[in-house]
């Protein structure tokens, strides 16, 4: 009897922190909506978000471009199909990697972020703080918060995208002496704005979307101690990397399935 | 206009990251998926075939070696078990006579199947809906070359005695 209760106590919590994640999420996209006639909050958050995840999100397209170059070369030239580098390339980074690789990077550079602040607001009381001078901290604090992350993402993953698919055109080009012309003409000739472009895009803001929402509330809900905020910050960074991967797999079956 | 709370600097960093977003976006939509070329208002025209061989969805129809639209929709049709093909001809090539044949070729000896498409010589237009009446199928590599085996064989013992 007693794991079969363990179990049933384990199923009811999880259900329960689903719940509350739901019910947060309501009052968050409602602290959204009321944030934006002052805007200015959501500016400084795209800061935080957007322009601190910037180089390394650009920086990390670049590696990732040209490792796509190089090893999508190797494999090409034993068919002397290496004139679809550019389309491979492209379509693995507009599809796939652009999106999911800055979606894991942002969760690891902002969303962590996100939760330690916030988790650490609570901690030391300024949240309370803020209720007591009737500022309500899902107005001022998360709503600006989750249209910043939803807003920076998709421009992250275009980001990468777009400075992958020159990291390719480096190697492709510079290394391996791919033709310029055919590098980029494979890849116009097989990407696609709707089906390719703008899945990719609808993605990002899928993921942009968790990943916020998945930081604000682990660090809203933290157990208010140091200890609590660093298993509130880690446990962020497990949950939205893993809803990433796991909502990846499901938004591709739906979009490039051919509904 | 200054606001309450936020540096200047954030400011411009902010333009930056929205811009810099936005010329990404933009250069995926130009450079890497040619929107430019591909998108706009085209009309559909049908042509049925014995056989499509490898045909897909998304090729391109040529004339002349230039791509004027995509292949849009493969079906059967349920009467007579021929293959439809469902061309979007970009709104800009609407002269072609009515008369044009299409024929379905292969770009190069193992390439990507294309439908090519014939100018004919009257001076009625393709519209949206209409019928191309002069089709030929895509050439079978296997059953040309089954033919070639075929007729080899059978010629071997007439010439040998």
């Amino acid at each position: 009897m007693k794991p079969l209760a363990a179990l049933g106590r384990w199923v009811l919590a999880a259900l329960a922190r689903l719940g509350a994640a739901v019910l947060f999420l309501l009052r968050a996209l409602g602290g959204s909506v009321r944030v934006l006639p002052r805007f200015s909050l959501v500016l400084e958050q795209l800061y935080c978000l957007g322009v601190l995840t910037m180089l390394i999100t650009v920086v990390s397209g670049l590696f990732v471009g040209m490792v796509l170059g190089l090893q999508g070369y190797y494999q090409l030239v034993n068919f002397s199909a290496e004139s679809s580098l550019g389309l491979v390339v492209a379509l693995f980074l507009v599809r796939e990697l652009g999106p999911v690789l800055s979606a894991l990077l942002f969760a690891g550079r902002a969303g962590s972020a996100l939760t330690g602040e916030i988790g650490l607001m609570k901690a030391t009381e300024q949240l309370s703080a803020m209720e007591m001078m009737a500022v309500d901290p899902i107005v001022r604090i998360i709503g600006p918060r989750l249209l910043a992350g939803v807003l920076a993402m998709p421009l992250l993953a275009a980001m990468f995208s777009a400075v992958g698919v020159l990291g390719g055109y480096l190697i492709g080009h510079g290394q391996f002496g791919v033709d310029a012309g055919v590098y980029w003409s494979s890849m116009q000739n097989g990407v696609e704005l709707f089906a390719d472009v703008l899945n990719g895009i609808i993605k990002s803001v899928v993921f942009g979307f968790v990943i916020t929402w998945v930081a604000l509330f682990e660090g809203y809900h933290a157990t208010p101690t140091s200890e609590g905020v660093s298993r509130a910050t880690t446990r962020t960074v497990v949950t939205s990397s893993l809803a990433i991967l796991g909502g990846d797999y499901i938004l591709t079956a739906l979009m490039f399935g051919g509904w | 206009m200054k606001h309450k709370g936020i540096g200047r600097g954030i400011e411009i960093w902010v333009g930056v990251f929205v811009l810099g977003g936005l010329a990404a976006l933009a250069m995926l939509a130009m450079q890497v998926s040619d929107a430019g070329g591909g998108g706009g208002a085209t009309f559909r025209v049908h042509a049925d075939f014995s056989n499509v061989g490898g045909l897909n969805e998304k090729a391109p129809v040529m004339v002349g070696g230039v791509r004027i639209g995509r292949v849009g929709e493969i079906s059967i049709n349920k009467e007579n078990y021929r293959a439809v093909v469902g061309m979007d001809i970009n709104a800009g090539y609407d002269n072609l006579p009515i008369d044009t044949s299409a024929s379905i070729l292969t770009a190069g000896l193992l390439g990507a199947q294309y439908v090519g498409l014939q100018p004919g010589a009257e001076e009625f237009y393709l519209q949206h809906g209409d019928r191309v009446a002069i089709t030929q199928s895509a050439i079978q590599l296997e059953s040309l070359i089954s033919q070639f085996m075929f007729s080899q064989g059978k010629s071997k013992p007439s010439e040998s005695p």
